[in-house]
C-alpha cells in the first residue's frame, strides 16, 4: 500500500463543487454588462472597474494579513466580486478616490469587520456603495450619459436618467415623459446610469448563465422582478399619467443588478426556497416605496440592506417543507 | 436669551421627572437579595467553568448562601484560602478535600503508537470515537482531536504536536473536571495532587489482551499483573487486562514503576534516582519511556534534592513543559 | 417517472460491472462470522472451539426478539471465539471457523431446480424465514423476520421490492435480477404471501432497462407484482424515499415506520434469500458483492460466503490499486470505512469499493457560505448547515427542534456543500446525543 487507508465516514465522495467554482461562474456572468458598460460609458468604465476590483483586492489581502493575521482569502474570488459589483454601483465619472473609500467600506466595513466571508449579514458592496451615497451625495448622484466608446472619465457629460425622469413624471412634471428613452434603449442599455445596471439585456444573459451552472436557483430574481412588475403596475393601471408602464421601471436603475446578482448573494440571503421568496417579495415592495414615496430616485440598494438585515427572521421563519410533516 | 432659559427649564424639569421616576420605580421593584450572594460572587474566579456542577458564578454563590451547609460545595477554580473565606461569610463550616489534579492516562505518541490509518473526518474526539476504532491498533487510546483542549476554561491543557498527546499544566489546572467529561474514551482522571505535586499512575486504558495492546502500542499496559505483586499497600487492582492504582491507596513508593516491563507506570515530580541512570520519567507528557538519558529536562534538573523547597521545583517543571509544548 | 419530490442530488453512476456476469468466488481458508451482523441484539453462539460445523449449520442463536440467527457458510470446524474489527470499524465478537471441504447439511436442496409452490402456512413461512437467519440484504440488515410482523395496527397494503440500487458503483441487485429472475418472482409471492397481501411492486432505476424489461416479461404472466422504473436520483433507494415514489406517500418522522403507511419494503436480495430459504430450506450463507472502484484491474460481482475476508474478493479483482485512499463496504455515499483487509464478509455486505487517495481525502473545510445547497440537496427536507452548527455548539435542544432525527444518513448534503465541510459527522454526533436524551426522556415517563 502506498499509503494509509483514510477512515472518516460517508459520503466518501463529494459532487466536486467548490467556492471558487461558483465565483468563477458569477464573476462570467457579469462579463455581458461589464462588455456592455465599455461600450455604453468608454474609458470611465474601465477605470473605475479597474480601480474597484484592485481597491478591494488590496484591502482584503491588508487587512486579512497584517490586521486580523490570518492567510490571505484572495483566492477564493470574492473580494473579486465584491469589487465588480461595487463598481457596477458606481457612475463612471466617479473620482478614483471616492472608489478607493467605497472599496475600504466594502471589504473592511461590509465584510471583515464581521468576520469574512460567510459572516456578513450585509451584502459588502451594497455597504461600500451605500457609505458612498451618503458620504458624497452630488458625485453618486450624477451620471454620465452614453457616450460610446469615449475617452472621457471624470470629465464626462453627465444628464438625468430614465430613473430620474420616473421620479419627476410621478412628481407631477408629466413633461419628462418626452425625454424617457425608448424600451428599446432601456433594455439594451443605450441609457444613462451606473456603469453595470444599464444593460438589461446583457444583466439576463448573465442571470441565465448564473442558472445553467447552478450557482443560484430562479426564486430570488423572479420574485424581486415580479412584485416590482405586480406593484408599479398595479399604481400605473391607477394612474397611468404619473406612474409609468411597468416595463420601464423593470429596465430601469438597479433593479435588474441588484435582482439577479446583489440579492442573491449567498450569504445575506435567506437559505429556503420559502424564505427566499418573501425576500424577493420585501426586496420589490421596498424599492417601489423608496422608488414613488421616497427622496432618492433609485431604491434598490435600500431595500436589499433592510431585507438583509431581515433574513435571519426569515430564516427562523421559512422552514423547508419537511419529510412526512403533513402526514404528522 | 429667553428661549435658552426655557430650554434649559423644559429639559432640567424632564430630567429631574424622569430621574424621580426612576428612583421610584428602583424602589418599588427592587429585587431582594442577599448581600452575602455579592460578597461571595467578589471572590469567585468568574470563570463560569461548571466545575462545581452549577452553571456559572452567580448560581454557585447563591447555593452557598441558600444551603445550610457547604456540604458539596466546592469551586475547584479558586484557592483553598478563598474558600475558607466564603465558608466565613456563610457561617458554615467546610471540610476541603485533597487537591486533584487531571492526569492524561495515556503515553501513545507517535512514536509508541504508530498510525495506521489516516483519521480525515471533523476534527472531534467525540465524533472520531463513534465513527470507528482509530487510526491505531489501540482502540483505547487518545484520539489527538483535543476536544479536551477546547472544553478548559483555564487554559490549562494543550496538545503536544510531536506526540499527539494533550499536556496539562499543572500549575493553572484546577480539577474543574471538564477535560475529563470531554473525553470520549475517559483517558482523563482527576487523580490526588498529593505532595509536591508528585503522583504515580498507569499511564494506559487499554482493555485488549497483552499480546494486541503490546503489538499496537510499546508502552500500553499488558495486564500481566506484575505491579499488583510488587505494590505493597494493595493499591493496584487488574481488570480487563488493564492495571490501575487506585490514588488513595497509592503511597508513591514506585515499586510498581520499577517492576513494570512495558514502563507504562509513570512516577511524576519525582527528583531522579540516586543511580546513574535514573529510570523514573519526571515530566509529563513522556515521549520515552527509555532511560532518562534521552530526556533533556531531567538531566537539566539533575542537582534537585529532597530538601528543596516545593515551590522551586514544580515552577521548573512547569516551565519545561511549556517549552516543550 | 416516478421519484420523490424532496431534495436530491445525481452522482456519477460508475456502474462498471453492470454487464459482468456473477463469479463464485473460491472457498476462504478461515471464515470469521460477527456476532452483530443485523440491527437488534447479538446473536449468541451455540458453538464452541473444536466442534465441527457443515455448511449450513447453526452457529448462532438470535439474541432476542429483534435478532437474528447466523448460520455457517463453511465445513470445518470452529477455531476460536474471538474479536474481530469489522465493517463498524470496532472490534467486535465473532466465530472463527478454519475451512476444511465443503460439507453441507443435507437438508439443504442443491439442485438447480426452480421450486414453484409451498404448502407452508403463512406464520411458517415467518418462521421458515427466522430460521434462516435473513436480514435485510439492502445494507440495513433489519431481521426480516421481523419486518413480515408489522404492528396490529398498521394496515399493510403494499409490498414493495427495493431494486434500485442508487448508490454508484453497487451492481449487485442488478446482476440478481438479470441471473435469478424466476426465483425473485417466487420469493415475491412467497413474502406476499406472508404478509397476506396480493399486491406487490417492484421499483427499478431506470438505469437498469434490461432489468426493468427482464422483470416486466416475468411479471406479464403474474398477477398482482408490477415494475415501476423510477428516475435515476439519489437516493432513490432510501426506503422512505422509495415509499413515496411508488404510492406517493409520506412516511411520518420517527418514531412512525413504512407500516404505517401500509407500505412493507423489502431488498430484491433479501427476496432471493427468502426463495432460497423457503423453497431451497438453505439459510442465509452467501451473497453476491460488487468488487469494484475506478483504479481496480479486474473490477466483478462475486458470489461470496459470508464470513469471506474482504482481502480475498479484493485479490481475485486485482489487489489492491497502489493510489487507493479508501477501502469502502458499500456504496460511496452510505457505505462504511474499512480499518483494513481482514474485515468479513457480512449479511449486509453488498459491495466493497476502492477510492482512489485523490478522490477520498477530504478537503480542508472552510467556512459555511450559506449558500443552501445542503439544504436543497437533502431528501428529507431538513437543514444540514443548522443541524451541524447546533451540533458543533452542543445546543441538542435546537437540533431535536430541527428534525435531525428524521435525518437518513444518505450524505447528500456533505456532498454537495462547496466549503467541504463535514456536515455528516456532526449530525451523526447530533442524532446520537439527542437519541439518548429521547429514549431517557421516554423511559422516564
Amino acid at each position: 500500500m502506498a499509503q494509509k487507508l483514510y477512515i472518516s465516514t460517508s459520503p466518501h465522495i463529494h459532487c466536486g463543487d467548490t467556492i471558487e467554482r461558483n465565483m468563477r461562474w458569477v464573476i462570467w456572468a457579469l462579463m455581458p454588462a461589464l462588455l456592455a458598460s465599455f461600450t455604453v460609458f468608454g474609458v470611465g468604465a474601465l477605470i473605475v472597474t479597474v480601480t474597484s476590483v484592485l481597491s478591494c483586492l488590496f484591502f482584503e489581502w491588508f487587512i486579512t494579513r497584517f490586521i486580523l493575521k490570518r492567510p490571505s482569502t484572495l483566492g477564493d474570488l470574492s473580494a473579486t466580486i465584491t469589487g465588480l459589483l461595487l463598481a457596477f454601483n458606481l457612475p463612471s465619472n466617479i473620482p478614483l478616490y471616492m472608489i478607493v473609500v467605497g472599496a475600504l467600506v466594502a471589504i473592511g466595513i461590509g465584510k471583515l469587520a464581521f468576520g469574512g466571508l460567510g459572516n456578513n449579514p450585509f451584502n459588502p458592496a451594497l455597504v461600500g456603495r451605500v457609505f458612498l451615497l451618503i458620504s458624497f451625495p452630488a458625485k453618486m448622484t450624477s451620471w454620465p450619459v452614453p457616450a460610446g466608446l469615449a475617452t472621457s472619465y471624470i470629465d464626462a457629460q453627465t444628464g438625468a436618467t430614465p430613473l430620474n425622469l420616473i421620479g419627476q413624471i410621478a412628481g407631477g412634471n408629466t413633461a419628462a415623459a418626452d425625454q424617457l428613452p425608448s424600451l428599446g434603449n432601456l433594455f439594451i442599455g443605450n441609457i444613462g446610469g451606473c456603469i453595470g445596471e444599464v444593460s438589461a439585456l446583457m444583466l439576463l444573459v448573465g442571470f441565465i448563465i448564473l442558472l445553467c451552472s447552478k450557482v443560484i436557483t430562479w426564486h430570488i430574481p423572479v420574485s424581486i422582478l415580479t412584485t416590482v412588475a405586480v406593484l408599479t403596475g398595479i399604481m400605473w393601471l391607477i394612474n397611468p399619467v404619473l406612474y409609468v408602464n411597468p416595463l420601464y421601471h423593470l429596465c430601469s436603475g438597479g433593479l435588474m443588478l441588484g435582482a439577479i446578482f446583489m440579492a442573491t448573494d449567498y450569504v445575506t440571503s435567506p437559505m429556503t426556497f420559502k424564505g427566499m421568496i418573501w425576500y424577493g417579495i420585501g426586496i420589490g415592495f421596498l424599492t417601489v416605496v423608496i422608488r414613488y414615496f421616497g427622496s432618492y430616485p433609485e431604491g434598490m440598494s435600500f431595500a436589499i440592506l433592510i431585507m438583509n438585515a431581515v433574513t435571519p427572521l426569515i430564516n427562523n421563519w421559512c422552514k423547508p417543507k419537511r419529510f412526512g410533516e403533513a402526514v404528522k | 436669551m429667553s428661549f435658552i432659559l426655557t430650554a434649559v427649564l423644559v429639559l432640567g424639569l424632564t430630567g429631574l421627572v424622569l430621574g424621580l421616576v426612576l428612583y421610584v420605580v428602583s424602589r418599588q421593584f427592587k429585587v431582594e437579595e442577599d448581600p452575602r450572594v455579592g460578597q461571595i460572587l467578589e471572590l469567585l474566579p468568574a470563570a463560569n467553568c461548571g466545575g462545581c456542577g452549577f452553571p456559572g458564578c452567580a448560581a454557585f454563590a447563591e447555593a452557598c448562601v441558600k444551603r445550610d451547609s457547604m456540604d458539596g460545595l466546592k469551586c475547584s477554580a479558586c484557592k483553598r484560602e478563598v474558600m475558607h473565606q466564603i465558608a466565613a461569610i456563610t457561617g458554615h463550616d467546610i471540610e476541603l478535600g485533597v487537591e486533584k489534579v487531571a492526569v492524561v492516562r495515556c503515553s501513545g505518541s507517535c512514536a509508541n503508537r504508530p498510525a495506521l490509518r489516516s483519521y480525515d473526518g471533523a476534527k472531534s474526539c467525540a465524533i472520531a470515537n463513534m465513527m470507528n476504532g482509530g487510526e491505531t491498533g489501540c482502540f483505547y487510546g487518545c484520539l489527538g482531536c483535543g476536544d479536551c483542549v477546547s472544553v478548559c476554561t483555564f487554559d490549562a491543557i494543550k496538545m503536544d504536536p510531536d506526540t499527539g498527546l494533550p499536556v496539562v499544566d499543572q500549575e493553572k489546572c484546577t480539577a474543574c473536571g471538564k477535560c475529563a467529561k470531554a473525553c470520549p474514551r475517559n483517558i482523563i482522571e482527576l487523580r490526588n495532587r498529593n505532595k509536591m505535586d508528585r503522583r504515580v499512575y498507569v499511564s494506559c486504558v487499554n482493555k485488549d489482551k497483552g499480546p494486541v495492546a503490546k503489538k499496537a502500542c510499546d508502552v500500553a499496559c499488558i495486564g500481566c499483573g506484575k505491579c499488583v505483586k510488587a505494590c505493597a499497600f494493595d493499591a493496584i487492582t487488574l481488570e480487563n487486562n488493564l492495571a490501575y492504582i487506585d490514588f488513595e491507596k497509592c503511597r508513591l513508593c514506585r515499586k510498581c514503576v520499577d517492576e513494570c516491563p512495558q514502563h507504562s507506570i509513570l512516577a511524576v515530580n519525582f527528583p531522579p534516582k540516586r543511580e546513574d541512570a535514573p529510570a523514573d520519567p519526571v515530566q509529563e507528557p513522556v515521549v520515552e519511556q527509555a532511560p532518562v538519558v534521552e530526556q533533556a529536562p531531567v538531566v537539566d534538573e539533575a542537582p534537585v534534592t529532597e530538601q528543596a523547597p516545593v515551590v522551586e521545583q514544580a515552577p521548573d517543571n512547569s516551565v519545561e513543559q511549556n517549552s516543550a509544548e | 417517472m416516478n421519484t420523490f419530490k424532496i431534495g436530491g442530488v445525481h452522482p456519477e453512476p460508475n456502474k462498471l460491472t453492470a454487464d459482468r456476469k456473477v463469479e463464485t468466488l473460491a472457498l476462504p481458508t478461515q471464515a470469521v462470522f460477527p456476532l452483530s451482523q443485523h440491527i437488534g441484539a447479538p446473536a449468541v453462539p451455540c458453538v464452541q472451539k473444536g466442534d465441527v460445523v457443515m455448511v449450513g449449520t447453526r452457529i448462532a442463536e438470535p439474541g432476542g426478539f429483534m435478532s437474528a440467527a447466523i448460520h455457517s457458510s463453511v465445513s470445518g470446524k470452529v477455531a476460536k471465539i474471538d474479536t474481530v474489527v469489522d465493517a463498524s470499524g470496532l472490534r467486535k465478537p465473532a466465530i472463527f471457523i478454519d475451512v476444511e471441504g465443503d460439507e453441507w447439511e443435507p437438508s439443504i436442496d442443491r439442485s438447480d431446480k426452480l421450486v414453484l409452490q409451498t404448502h407452508k402456512t403463512r406464520e411458517e413461512i415467518i418462521e421458515c424465514i427466522k430460521d434462516a437467519g435473513i436480514v435485510g440484504m439492502g445494507g440495513a440488515c433489519f431481521p426480516t423476520h421481523v419486518k413480515l410482523c408489522p404492528p396490529k395496527e398498521c394496515q399493510i397494503d403494499t409490498l414493495i421490492i427495493n431494486a434500485v440500487e442508487c448508490e454508484p458503483f453497487l451492481t449487485a441487485d442488478h446482476r440478481l435480477m438479470l441471473e435469478c429472475p424466476d426465483q425473485i418472482i417466487i420469493g415475491i409471492k412467497v413474502i406476499l404471501k406472508a404478509l397476506g397481501l396480493d399486491r406487490a411492486v417492484i421499483g427499478i432505476e431506470a438505469n437498469k432497462p434490461d432489468a426493468i424489461e427482464l422483470m416486466r416479461s416475468k411479471t406479464a404472466m403474474v398477477s398482482g407484482i408490477e415494475v415501476m422504473p423510477l428516475m435515476m436520483k439519489y437516493p432513490q433507494g432510501g426506503e422512505k424515499q422509495l415509499i413515496e415514489a411508488v404510492t406517493g406517500r409520506q412516511v411520518p418522522p420517527p418514531p412512525a415506520l413504512p407500516a404505517n403507511v401500509g407500505c412493507v419494503v423489502q431488498n430484491v436480495g433479501t427476496v432471493f434469500a427468502v426463495y432460497e430459504a423457503v423453497m431451497k430450506n438453505k439459510p442465509l450463507i452467501e451473497r453476491i458483492v460488487t468488487v469494484t472502484g475506478k483504479s481496480v484491474k479486474n473490477p466483478c460481482n462475486l458470489k461470496v460466503r459470508m464470513g469471506t475476508p474482504v482481502g480475498q474478493l479484493v485479490e481475485y479483482a486485482g489487489g489492491m490499486p497502489e493510489d487507493t485512499g479508501k477501502l469502502i463496504s458499500g456504496g460511496p455515499m452510505m457505505g462504511r470505512p474499512l480499518l483494513d483487509e481482514t474485515a468479513p464478509v457480512v449479511k449486509g455486505t453488498s459491495g466493497v469499493l476502492m477510492i482512489p487517495e485523490k478522490e477520498a481525502a477530504r478537503q480542508t473545510e472552510r467556512n459555511c457560505i450559506r449558500c443552501a445547497k445542503c439544504v436543497q440537496a437533502c431528501p428529507m427536507g431538513l437543514e444540514p448547515y443548522l443541524l451541524a452548527s447546533a451540533s458543533k455548539a452542543a445546543d441538542w435542544e435546537c437540533a431535536e427542534d430541527h428534525w435531525i432525527m428524521s435525518c437518513i444518513e444518505c450524505g447528500c448534503c456533505q456532498s454537495t456543500c462547496p466549503s467541504r465541510r463535514p456536515l455528516l459527522d456532526w449530525v451523526r454526533l447530533a442524532k446520537n446525543r439527542v437519541g439518548g436524551i429521547i429514549r431517557a426522556r421516554n423511559a422516564k415517563n
